[in-house]
């Protein structure tokens, strides 16, 4: 069943909707990278709680007006104006008084949805039933897609994922660094507002499946999956724009193979599954590569410290270190030093000696910046050079290397 | 309870215990892969000013801030008076670098004077007057007394440094640290603040500050401790400050012309 | 109105939504300041997957369960969010964003999966409440106050919300100090010996459990407002805390009170039949007093960086 899904022979629909998550899952991963560089990811939350008042008045008007109210053309538009002004007010409170950034996202996301949700009970006072098709927006509904909505998410889905790689340079200008895109000449309060603006077509052509709640999953979690695995920003575009198709499809395969498996929190699941991975394996920036890196690291530091302490005859304090040095052969049970142990602490003091020259001397001054109390003098310098500090220390150089 | 501790603190003094006002023994912190300050000792003269000197990078704040447990050591220990640093609390008093504020916070310089006397006043004390009297006596201290009603971020960046050494002096500690009070502030500031600590130091109170400006040195403090992620060297102006301490502290990143200038000057 | 019927139709949705709207703007003000003001929206969010999870383990509807599970929701969240943010590496807001989408979403999906549809628990009813039903129907009037019989009618979400209004005041007005500083300048803070992680940790967890009481009454959607609208709005009308959680309380049951005269009364005076949702009224409302300070505040603007000396 499942692999019926995945090679997308469960019937017309289900097809539909796979192929509509897959590009609503690229276009949103990769147009939220931007955001999530700009460190601004939040306020994808703002805009999509913003659109409710616009899909229901869009309602009311096309009632109104004798149409058909569930019309999803005219409700994305109204979606779309109200999104964007709740975007302005955001912008407006940041701006122009001291509130920050997360008060106005919350303000804004608050307000506008209240909002929303008064013009809801208007409708369902309104009494053109049938309103019930407008709750989908909160959560998504794919069951009844028709293949002219499919066509309104592939085609706007597509034009924003076009936008974002025509703008993409100047967006990641403003991101990295927006003093420096300012003195550059570059526009960044247009440039963001402009990113804002793709946000926002990202969020209302993702109601119909996964609903104004999750779209911001999808504009989140994939560019926080992709960052793990680089630290090159096109990468991390073009990796969170993976992330986000294969939830979207994979998440509308699985969710058309069984019975109430609801769409939008599906593809939500599986993108959060990829970034859990991703946290705890990611090789470098994974947390259990930061775990082992920090393990070896502060042994480094006591087996170092507690070397330095030997050679110069000083109480050893910590327990820690103590119990690495004995490990390592350096100290026997009793703390007293083995002999490998004095040949050891000797070296370590001598090389903190070498050092000492090292920095003083500006003639190695690039040298002297790799300092840190760990690294082996060897590894900086050459043979000669060493010998060439020892002159200039004196005393004996028989110190084992 | 935190009486008791200071009670304490006296007592064991009397008894001639290791009382150093700040003492650091092996303090190695490291903010990711790089020790910012490696292996350090430092032992702190009761009723002296101390400056802990070195070129940008080299861990004097994080000393500062490891010494009052604001940042976590990888090793190390810091006894204060003798004691350990959570017994002792009430005696510290420290002046933040001030980038670490939120200047936007509604609160006004008295205010901030007042939190300097959060141990007198507990959990839920009232400020009484004499609370009062005493926070804008130390603001005429450091000559603030007409900002008092301010609202904090409107202040400019010397009068800001300046209600914080008056918070430092509400709480009437032993031991006074201050991470680089002279950054960026006028002149007018650099002399109030100066003024200040010499009159701590007159009452015997013990001041350690971080400080970036070496012609000032020999001026305003009577030992140093300079610092490169390891210890340089420590001691009295006159013995630790030297061209060769300098030398190494400071390597290619000080003209040898400045240090030139600074040992002349030391005579 | 009479007495006969503004007690009985009236009074408890109108207390329990001020109290409410009270207890989550006093953490709010704290919040706000941390730049912490979207914990609240993080927290609202899954306090959906806390019921639901509540509901399969013990299989019925009732309430105390269910505010175990929100709140057990809540702290797990905050923890994740604290873990993914430390861990990873990762700035607080997107940490944010990923945990409660994600929570919500788990929340949505079990939902779906069990057999719910029989009872009273879906996700409009999770968002916003259902205030207008808090009646109190054992009134007659004024008198009834006095009237130990007709109390024990009363809507259980009443004495609810007022114990944790208590509670919430409780917390802040003796934790005062230690928050004002430690949210001022956390560095002095711990130099001082006050424990400021465990102080920011007991924060957010009152504020969740104000959250999750003020859901089981009035929705998700009024605990995001009035978390963040309130103290938003305090902030631009002085340069004193103290003065600030004032306006903050006093926006606070504006809010409520005329957000909710507004969506039973307001209909009718401009001729519609019906009322409208009293949540989404006072969230509302809570905007537009936002709006108005933000527009008109004395302390409205930055303090700018300081100038010469």
């Amino acid at each position: 069943m499942l692999w019926d899904a995945l090679s997308l022979q469960l019937g017309y629909n289900a097809t539909l909707v796979a192929i509509g998550a897959t590009l609503l899952g690229v276009s949103a991963g990769v147009t939220g990278t931007f955001l999530f560089l700009r460190k601004r990811a939040l306020v994808s939350d703002a805009i999509s709680h913003a659109t409710l008042p616009g899909v229901c008045l869009a309602f009311m008007v096309l009632v109104a007006f004798g149409g058909d109210g569930r019309n999803l053309i005219g409700l994305l538009l109204g979606s779309a104006i109200s999104a964007w002004v709740g975007l302005l007010c955001m912008n407006w409170l940041t701006r122009h008084t001291r509130l920050a950034e997360d008060a106005a996202i919350g303000a804004v996301l608050s307000v506008f949805f209240g909002f929303g949700i008064v013009l809801l009970t208007v409708i369902q006072t309104m009494g053109v039933g049938r309103q019930a098709g407008l709750e989908g927006f909160l959560l998504g509904s794919t069951a009844g897609m028709l293949w002219a909505d499919a066509l309104i998410i592939a085609v706007g889905g597509a034009a924003t994922l076009g936008l974002v790689m025509i703008i993409r340079r100047p967006m990641m200008l403003v991101a990295f660094d927006p003093e420096y895109a300012a003195a550059r000449g570059l526009p960044v309060h247009r440039i963001d507002l402009a990113m804002m603006g793709l946000v926002m077509a990202v969020t209302v052509v993702g109601l119909k499946i996964v609903g104004l709640i999750l779209i911001v999953a999808l504009l989140i979690i994939p560019p926080v999956t992709a960052r793990f695995w680089t630290n090159r920003s096109d990468y991390v575009v073009v990796l969170s724009g993976l992330a986000g198709g294969l939830a979207g499809y994979l998440g509308a395969a699985l969710s058309a193979s069984a019975p109430n498996l609801p769409t939008g929190p599906i593809i939500v699941l599986v993108s959060f599954g990829f970034f859990v991975l991703s946290l705890l394996l990611a090789p470098t920036r994974g947390v259990l590569a930061a775990i082992l890196r920090h393990v070896r690291f502060q042994r480094r530091v006591h087996i170092r410290q507690g070397l330095l302490a030997l050679a110069q005859g000083q109480k050893i304090y910590e327990p820690l270190t103590i119990r690495l040095l004995r490990r390592a052969g350096v100290v026997r049970a009793d703390g007293v030093a083995t002999e490998a142990g004095k040949a050891c602490a000797a070296k370590a003091l001598r090389d903190e000696k070498r050092w000492e020259v090292v920095r003083a001397d500006q003639a190695h001054e690039a040298t002297a910046a790799l300092y840190d109390g760990l690294r082996d003098i060897e590894t900086v310098l050459t043979r000669d050079q060493i010998a060439e500090i020892d002159r200039r220390i004196g005393g004996p150089q028989g110190v084992a290397t | 309870m935190l009486e008791l501790a200071t009670v304490q603190g006296v007592s064991l003094e009397a008894q001639g215990v290791d009382d150093s006002p700040l003492a650091i023994r092996g303090l190695t912190v490291s903010y990711g892969q790089k020790p910012a300050v490696f292996s350090v000792d430092m032992t702190v003269q009761r009723g002296g000013m101390t400056a802990i000197i070195g070129p940008n990078g080299a861990g004097k704040s994080t000393l500062l801030k490891a010494a009052l447990g604001i940042v976590s050591p990888l090793s190390g220990q810091v006894t204060v008076f003798g004691q350990p640093l959570e017994d002792q609390r009430a005696r510290i008093a420290y002046v933040p670098q001030r980038a670490s504020v939120d200047w936007d916070f509604p609160t006004r310089a008295i205010d901030v004077v007042l939190m300097g006397l959060s141990r007198q006043l507990g959990l839920l004390g009232r400020v009484r007057a004499r609370h009062l009297d005493r926070a804008i006596e130390c603001l005429n201290r450091v000559g603030m007394r007409e900002f008092a009603d301010r609202q904090i971020g409107q202040l400019s960046g010397g009068q800001q440094q300046r209600v914080f050494l008056a918070r430092a002096l509400a709480q009437d500690a032993d031991l006074y640290l201050l991470d680089e009070p002279f950054a960026g502030v006028d002149a007018a500031t650099e002399k109030a603040i100066i003024a200040v600590l010499k009159s701590l130091k007159e009452a015997g109170k013990t001041v350690v500050v971080v400080h970036h400006d070496l012609a000032t040195v020999a001026d305003y403090f009577d030992h140093v401790f300079l610092i490169n992620t390891r210890k340089i060297a420590e001691g009295p102006v006159a013995e630790a400050f030297t061209a060769d301490t300098l030398q190494s502290a400071y390597g290619g990143r000080l003209a040898t012309a400045q240090i030139d200038q600074i040992s002349r000057a030391l005579g | 109105m009479s007495g006969e019927e503004f007690v009985p139709l009236s009074l408890t949705p109108l207390l329990i939504g001020t109290f409410a709207a009270i207890a989550c703007a006093l953490p709010g003000n704290f919040l706000l300041l941390r730049k912490q003001a979207l914990i609240g929206d993080a927290i609202s969010h899954v306090v959906l997957p806390g019921i639901v999870v509540a509901f399969l383990l013990t299989g019925a509807i009732s309430t105390w369960p269910m505010m175990l599970g929100a709140a057990g929701a809540a702290i797990v969240a905050v923890v994740m969010i604290e873990a993914i943010r430390r861990l990873g590496q990762i700035e607080p807001g997107a940490a944010m964003g990923v945990v409660f989408t994600t929570m919500f979403a788990a929340g949505v999906l079990l939902l779906e999966q069990s057999d719910t549809s029989a009872v009273h628990l879906d996700v409009e009813h999770a968002l916003y409440g259902n205030l207008e039903s808090l009646i109190w129907l054992d009134a007659t009037g004024w008198a009834s106050l006095l009237d130990v019989q007709a109390l024990t009618g009363l809507p259980p979400e009443l004495p609810r919300i007022a114990l944790t209004l208590i509670g919430v005041s409780l917390f802040i007005w003796l934790l005062w100090r230690p928050l004002k500083i430690s949210t001022f300048d956390e560095g002095f803070a711990r130099t001082i010996g006050i424990r400021t992680g465990a102080l920011g940790m007991g924060l957010v967890i009152m504020a969740a459990i104000a959250a999750v009481a003020a859901f089981d009454a009035v929705g998700s959607i009024i605990v995001i407002a009035m978390f963040i609208c309130p103290p938003a709005a305090a902030r631009m009308m002085t340069n004193r805390l103290e003065t600030q959680i004032a306006w903050s309380v006093l926006f606070a049951i504006v809010s409520a009170v005329s957000g909710y005269v507004l969506a039973g009364y307001g209909p009718l005076w401009i001729g519609g039949a019906d009322a409208v949702s009293a949540a989404g009224m006072i969230a509302t409302v809570s905007g537009v007093i936002l709006a108005v300070a933000a527009a008109f505040g004395p302390c409205r603007t930055r303090a700018g960086t300081p100038g010469p000396a």
